[in-house]
């Protein structure tokens, strides 16, 4: 007991030996995975690469603003908008079957003993498996696949978008109307009337609201999806600057850069307003 | 009918057919002919596309390469996220507002400049500084992971209690050793949850970002279709699905267990 009273005053950190150890085990495992992703930063200050990088990003100024560009620029920048736009309207046709079928407020045949119980959880259980199909490619992988395919340009990318946020729109779609308060819709299927009147009647005054919100939110996110999958041949934005990057034309990929941030920022406050009107 | 319903009703309707009028706008714009692109001549080019990914091929060295491509996809990012993870704590300290106005303003306009361009687009970008392969792309998600992240944990950090700062500065501790000690425990959980959110969403992104040159399985895909290879592609298709789906269950797994612990 004197030992420890002649012991100088704990300065040492308590914490000390558990945090070098955990950097130490990451520090261990990161290894092998830099020699896998071929992690070498020198081959950034190699002269070769160092030069094609700098004339590039001097180009970034001033901006690309010729004339023909910029009629380039403005007919890559609507479709883009259209392509966002037009692949959100074939989704929502596709997730709302989907939604309808796949939604357990609106199950007949939990409301009593009717026939075909099985019959529906298996229907449902086969259409939540096909969402999760198209949602689990990721919508650039659908656009390559259209691009190479049916040798299609904007409409590859309307296509992908609709498959992907089609699934992604039902997934949401079924979630927000099972969240939503079961009891008018179960009343209105026990007084007999149908699926679809206890959707509209039942379930979608409860629900729309919601509904909305998300679907405005998902076309935000389809905007810059529609820029990104242009990197793979389904034009817009994106096409026009994946042509600048490979001829090095940095004030051409400045002046696109410009219009996609306006863009997104375009979107985001137009979605916004629309969300507050709607609330 | 009251006025007012009368106006919502009337604003509605207005709402509604602006929404279908940018739906046609958008398909004359795109010149879309709908009827045209289900019908029989296209309905057999798809057909006869599809068909040709079958079988897959699963010849033993081709698998290999897969599984090659799929662990340097995993690599990319683990990298692209933990690379970040420093990065982004780093700036955080920052943007937070803790080492005044200015450097404040700085860190912040990084991160955004940082998180606001998209990962594709950084992809191209570090094909460029770093040649073709796996380091672009993992630098291409760093750089947008560590704009992500930066932001996210100087919010945590903004939240965070000072009472345990003030207390370790009453005791006379420094800086480094209140910072430490006083608010890394309170955030260190939240942050790692945003961390491994962010990965969950990294390896998604990894395996595509391969589309503009930047390795792993979306490469491959890329060169087997350019190649008109389709079998080869379809097998690379099943090994990203694979992952994918591995990668949701996975985090569905993680985020119960952590939720379970912190309840």
């Amino acid at each position: 007991m004197s030992a420890a009273l002649r012991l100088p005053p704990q300065r040492r950190d308590p914490l000390a030996r558990r945090r070098v150890a955990w950097s130490v085990t990451a520090l261990v495992l990161l290894w092998p995975l830099g020699r896998l992703a071929q992690f070498h930063p020198a081959t950034l200050f190699d002269p070769a690469n160092a030069h094609v990088m700098g004339s590039f990003l001097r180009g970034f100024l001033p901006p690309a603003l010729a004339p023909e560009f910029l009629q380039l620029l403005l007919a890559a920048t609507l479709q883009t908008l259209a392509i966002a736009t037009a692949g959100m309207a074939l989704a929502f046709a596709l997730a709302v079957p989907l939604a309808f079928w796949a939604t357990r407020s609106l199950s007949v045949s939990a409301i009593g003993p009717a026939g075909g119980r099985w019959r529906g959880r298996v229907l449902r259980q086969a259409v939540r498996s096909v969402m999760v199909l198209l949602r689990s490619i990721p919508e650039i992988v659908w656009a390559l696949m259209f691009v190479r395919a049916l040798d299609l340009g904007a409409a590859a990318g309307v296509l992908a978008l609709a498959v992907t946020y089609g699934g992604m729109l039902a997934k949401v779609y079924a979630e927000i109307l099972e969240s939503a308060d079961a009891r008018p819709a179960r009343a209105l299927l026990q007084a007999g009337s149908g699926r679809v009147a206890a959707l509209c009647f039942g379930l979608l005054p409860l629900a729309a609201q919601e509904l909305v919100s998300y679907t405005v939110y998902r076309w935000e996110c389809a905007i810059r999806a529609a820029v990104v999958m242009g990197f793979v041949g389904a034009g817009g934005l994106g096409q026009l600057m994946d042509q600048s990057f490979k001829m090095l034309s940095g004030g051409e990929v400045s002046s696109i850069a410009l219009v996609f941030l306006a863009l997104v920022m375009l979107a985001d406050a137009i979605s916004l307003a629309l969300r507050k009107v709607l609330a | 009918m009251t006025t007012a319903r009368r106006a919502r009703r009337i604003g509605g309707l207005a709402s509604v057919a602006a929404v279908v009028a940018a739906v046609v706008a958008s398909f004359a714009y795109l010149a879309i002919d709908l009827r045209g692109l289900f019908g029989a001549e296209e309905r057999h080019a798809m057909a006869r596309f599809v068909a040709e990914f079958f079988p897959p091929d699963l010849s033993a060295p081709f698998l290999r390469q897969v599984g090659f491509a799929a662990l340097q996809t995993l690599a990319v990012s683990l990298l692209g996220t933990a690379i970040p993870m420093v990065l982004g704590g780093l700036l955080a300290l920052p943007a937070a507002g803790r080492l005044g106005m200015l450097p404040k303003w700085l860190a912040r306009s990084l991160l955004n400049g940082l998180r606001s361009v998209p990962e594709l687009v950084w992809a191209s970008l570090m094909v460029l500084a770093a040649g073709l392969g796996p380091f672009a792309g993992t630098l291409a998600l760093a750089l947008h992971t560590t704009g992500v992240l930066g932001r996210l944990f100087a919010e945590s950090l903004e939240n965070a209690s000072p009472a345990p700062e003030a207390a370790l500065r009453d005791l006379g501790a420094g800086a480094v050793a209140r910072f430490v000690h006083g608010t890394l425990p309170l955030i260190g959980a939240q942050c790692l949850g945003y961390t491994l959110y962010r990965w969950e969403m990294n390896i998604r992104m990894a395996t595509i970002l391969g589309f503009v040159g930047a390795g792993g399985l979306g490469q491959m895909l890329y060169f087997h279709l350019s190649l008109f290879q389709q079998a080869q592609a379809a097998t690379v298709l099943v090994a990203m699905t694979i992952l994918v789906l591995a990668d949701d269950a996975l985090s569905g797994w993680a985020r119960k267990a952590l939720s379970a612990e912190a309840h």
